[in-house]
């Protein structure tokens, strides 16, 4: 391992952590909150001491970066990210104890949602701000970031390992050649579709602030609230334009690369695209009929299946109305959608769209392979073969997951909550999605949870965000090893 | 620039390194997975599986957006098509082929334009003619050549028994009794740019300009040997052999072949009346000395097993023989090799890819005036050759008097063809020729980048 390479590294991302705090603390000035300002201005101190403390003894490293480093860096610059940035949640005393702050920013992050929290109104804004911006850094990724605004161009495989381990989907590529410019490609359009998003929410009449916060949990499909309802008290103008924009979100981004190009042809015979909006409308459909005599008018029924749809499925997780209300065929459909998330290379959790049509695909074909054993079939994805591998990976990734939610099930069953609520929960923490359902509902939060359950559902959501691997690898031995 | 490589093979991977390492957005085309993981990884770039030669894989590697392509696979015939195809899509395109088939020589000169073709490369042609430069001009492991010829970069490495060894760069006059220049010394693997106080070690490889003329001077007052070389020995019976048999019949010299199969040592001796071909298997040492080994004026280990190579040059410099060439297939083993006694070092695919990436480099100074650009000192520095334009800065100001970059030198003035050793009073006015030997790689794209 190149220790003083990583150092180097991740006294970057905590550097990079400084200046996004800044706009926070500019906020809390203007609004004149005190606590909020001691608490960013004692927060930024730290990371500055803890910046330098890393990058002096670290400055010479070398630029030797294997897969082993790559990997490691990637956990270690969101854990680390995390850490520091739940820090203002203490200082501000919005959440005085550490595991309540830390599951809190976790939560923003992994663009999860989830929150401890029973009352954010009570929080000072600029905190609020800061709880909502981690989900805009967290979607697209910060070492991605980190990446398109570094200068030079890294030392030999720096970037393809670094961006492997943190961009989510099966089968991770470039657009262009150079990673520093895929990485500025992937971030100019995140930042032109959020500006966007933040000016037809203006146009509604949200006031600034909510309106920044709503687009970041938006964009990030985070879905941290700026009201204790979410977003049911909003207009129904409002709530549209999220679902429009939530979807949105949910699509990979080389689409829109694509769209840009003016090649519209692949982006139509997507299969991965396809098979998105086909589950969106399925699912709508489905759950409006399910849910009609709950509303009154067709107007509402169909508002609030697609936004509900459309939060579940790209795991944004606002809520517009209680869904855990809704009858069991409503709510089945909701944790499939759970499961399966948004399209691969955008900023949405889960086990995404590119992989569950993989496993499903690989699945025909192995039932077809009982009933006929010398058959040689391949399974294709936008009319090409897919390679062996990728298929293995994908099947180790499923089997890793269900490992996963099993052990991070029984922890939480000590709660003694109902089972429903318990695997909702974990669920939704390791889909990155927000609500669960019953006692973890849409109007519940998960501040009642002991400090173990707490913690292991923020492990549960960086592992999550990550794509398991990246954090699995850390407790391995072979990963510690002199080379 | 926006180029794409096809065949991620010797060469191929060799100028995958080097080009993204000079900044250009690469995308590389192979057929094979493995490849192009491996260079994903390696290198910053776009990879594209499939079949080069087919129209459908171009326009994946985005061929209509790029400037140049270069194709390296192992097959001629997929190479010429992969450029036709490639030119049928893009007019504006340059193309690259690597082309190593002698039979298809003549119709690539005739027809370049029907196959869209901008320039082919053979590195086994131009390993070959590598070599003859050396048995023709005996004495340096390497010589580079600018001005039309009539300047040299040359490497010397200096034996244990030199006359140099212990002498300070300032004092190098004085036994050398030639006007020459040192533009950088590799020592130990590492290069220096030395001044006047560096005083010489055994071992080091020195990289020494000056015109022709005062090069055989240098090699006189030596004592470095610069009989004629009559009788070469070839290990080998490869198309490097076939190529350089034929430019050393030419040149009046007596070549001798050994081959271990016989059905090529009879296409040899069919194909080469002059050279005399035996059948038999080099690393013999009997065999070797059945040949005469101990009487030739040269030895040339051109087998494709670098092992073999290498001992067979060992037990030819062991046997005193004056000059001995050892061709090497993986640049990395010409480096581990820098201490053993193996004469010149040759690498044809460095060789290939270097003529490659002096093609790139001038694409890419169209504008401005390098003419030529050789790599020097292991790759750790270059020399590059500009013409002074009527609007270049510092015109007819003397050296000395110049501020220049601290990895900067300048190692030839050449006014009407003549080349100069420049001094601290000489200056350079329009219409001369410099050349500009540098340690930042890629940086000096114009005479003006030098200036501090």
């Amino acid at each position: 391992m190149n220790f003083k390479l990583m150092g180097k590294f991740l006294s970057q991302i905590s550097a990079l952590e400084f200046l996004f705090m800044i706009p926070a603390l500019v906020i809390a000035l203007s609004l004149g909150e005190s606590v909020a300002v001691n608490a960013f201005l004692l927060t930024m101190a730290i990371i500055a001491g803890f910046t330098l403390a890393l990058w002096i003894p670290c400055r010479k490293g070398g630029s030797s970066f294997g897969i082993r480093e790559g990997m490691v860096c990637c956990s270690a610059a969101w854990i680390i990210m995390a850490v520091l940035g739940c820090l203002p949640f203490i200082f501000s005393g919005a959440l005085p104890r550490f595991v309540d702050a830390l599951f809190e920013t976790v939560s923003g992050f992994t663009t999860t949602g989830s929150s401890v929290a029973a009352d954010v109104t009570a929080f000072p804004r600029s905190i609020l701000y800061w709880r909502s911006f981690t989900h805009w850094v967290g979607g697209m990724g910060v070492l991605v970031f980190l990446l398109a605004v570094s200068p030079g161009e890294g030392g030999k495989g720096f970037t393809m390992h670094l961006l492997r381990a943190e961009s989510p989907g099966p089968d991770v590529g470039k657009l262009v050649p150079k990673m520093k410019q895929t990485a500025r490609i992937l971030y100019l359009i995140y930042i032109g579709m959020s500006v966007l998003n933040l000016v037809f929410l203006l146009c509604g009449g949200m006031d600034p602030l909510d309106a920044v916060c709503t687009m970041f949990g938006t964009a990030g499909t985070g879905g941290f609230g700026v009201r204790n309802d979410s977003l049911a008290s909003f207009s129904p103008y409002i709530q549209n334009v999220t679902t429009v924009f939530m979807f949105l979100f949910g699509v990979n981004f080389s689409c829109y690369y694509l769209i840009l190009l003016g090649n519209f042809k692949s982006v139509f015979k997507d299969d991965e695209l396809r098979f998105y909006l086909l589950l969106i409308f399925a699912s709508i459909a489905l759950i409006a009929l399910n849910v009609r005599d709950l509303y009154a008018t067709w107007e509402e029924t169909l508002r609030h299946s697609a936004f509900q749809v459309g939060t579940i499925m790209s795991t944004s997780g606002y809520a517009t109305t209680d869904f855990d209300l809704w009858p069991g065929f409503a709510k089945g459909i909701l944790l499939l959608l759970m499961v399966f998330g948004g399209c691969a290379g955008s900023t949405a959790g889960g086990l995404k769209v590119a992989r569950a049509m993989l496993l499903l695909k690989s699945l025909r074909r192995n039932i077809r392979q009982v009933l006929n054993p010398r058959k040689v079939q391949v399974v294709r994805v936008n009319g090409k073969a897919v390679d062996e591998t990728v298929l293995d990976n994908a099947n180790a990734y499923l089997a890793a997951f269900v490992t996963i939610l099993v052990l991070s099930f029984l922890v939480l069953m000590a709660e003694g909550m109902s089972i429903g609520s318990t695997l909702s929960g974990v669920l939704t923490c390791l889909n990155n999605v927000g609500p669960g359902l019953e006692q973890l509902g849409p109007t519940c939060n998960f501040g009642g949870l002991s400090d173990l359950s707490k913690l292991t559902l923020t492990a549960d959501m960086l592992i999550g965000r990550l794509e398991i691997f990246p954090i699995l690898i850390l407790f391995s031995r072979t990963t510690w090893k002199r080379k | 620039m926006n180029i794409i490589i096809a065949g991620g093979g010797k060469v191929g991977s060799t100028l995958v390194s080097q080009l993204a390492a000079e900044g250009h957005d690469l995308t590389l085309i192979d057929w094979n997975k493995t490849v192009l993981d491996r260079t994903i990884n390696d290198s910053d770039v776009l990879s594209v599986q499939g079949n080069c030669a087919a129209m459908d894989t171009l326009l994946t590697a985005r061929v209509k957006e790029a400037d140049l392509l270069i194709a390296a696979t192992n097959l001629d015939e997929v190479n010429l098509l992969c450029c036709m195809t490639a030119h049928g899509l893009n007019k504006n395109i340059h193309t690259i082929a690597r082309i190593r088939n002698p039979e298809y020589t003549q119709q690539i000169y005739k027809m370049r334009d029907s196959f869209g073709l901008s320039f082919t490369v053979n590195p086994e042609r131009q390993a070959a003619l590598e070599i003859e430069k050396l048995l023709k001009y005996p004495g340096f492991l390497r010589r580079d050549t600018f001005v039309g010829g009539r300047t040299e970069i040359v490497e010397l490495r200096l034996d244990a028994d030199s006359k140099l060894i212990g002498i300070a760069l300032s004092e190098m006059y004085k036994t050398v009794k030639a006007r020459v220049l040192v533009c950088a010394v590799v020592r130990k693997g590492q290069a220096y740019s030395p001044k006047g106080d560096f005083v010489l070690e055994s071992g080091d490889k020195l990289y020494i300009t000056a015109p022709t003329a005062n090069l055989t001077a240098l090699l006189k007052n030596l004592g470095v040997i610069t009989r004629k070389v009559r009788r070469v020995l070839l290990c080998g019976g490869d198309r490097i052999s076939f190529y350089l048999a034929q430019l050393l019949e030419k040149d009046g010299m007596d070549v001798t072949i050994i081959e271990q199969n016989s059905e090529r040592c009879r296409f040899l001796a069919e194909e080469l009346p002059e050279a005399s071909v035996s059948l038999g298997d080099c690393s013999d040492q009997a065999r070797l000395e059945e040949e005469g080994i101990a009487s030739a004026d040269a030895v040339v280990t051109l087998t494709g097993i670098d092992e073999m190579n290498m001992i067979v040059s060992l037990y030819a410099s062991s046997r005193k023989v004056p000059q001995v060439i050892t061709k090497i297939g993986r640049p990395e083993n010409a480096r581990l090799a820098d201490s053993l006694a193996l004469g010149s070092i040759i690498c044809p695919r460095e060789i290939s890819s270097g003529a490659i990436v002096r093609y790139v480099r001038a694409m890419q100074n169209q504008e401005s005036a390098a003419i030529t650009v050789h790599a020097i000192a292991d790759g750790q520095a270059e020399a590059v050759e500009f013409l002074v334009e009527e609007d270049t800065p510092h015109c007819g100001e003397p050296l000395k008097a110049l501020k220049l970059k601290p990895d900067v030198l300048i190692a030839s003035i050449s006014r009407q063809n003549r080349p100069q050793v420049p001094g601290g009073d000489s200056v350079f006015l329009p219409g001369d020729t410099v050349v500009i030997v540098t340690s930042g790689r890629g940086t000096i794209r114009s005479l003006e980048d030098i200036f501090a």
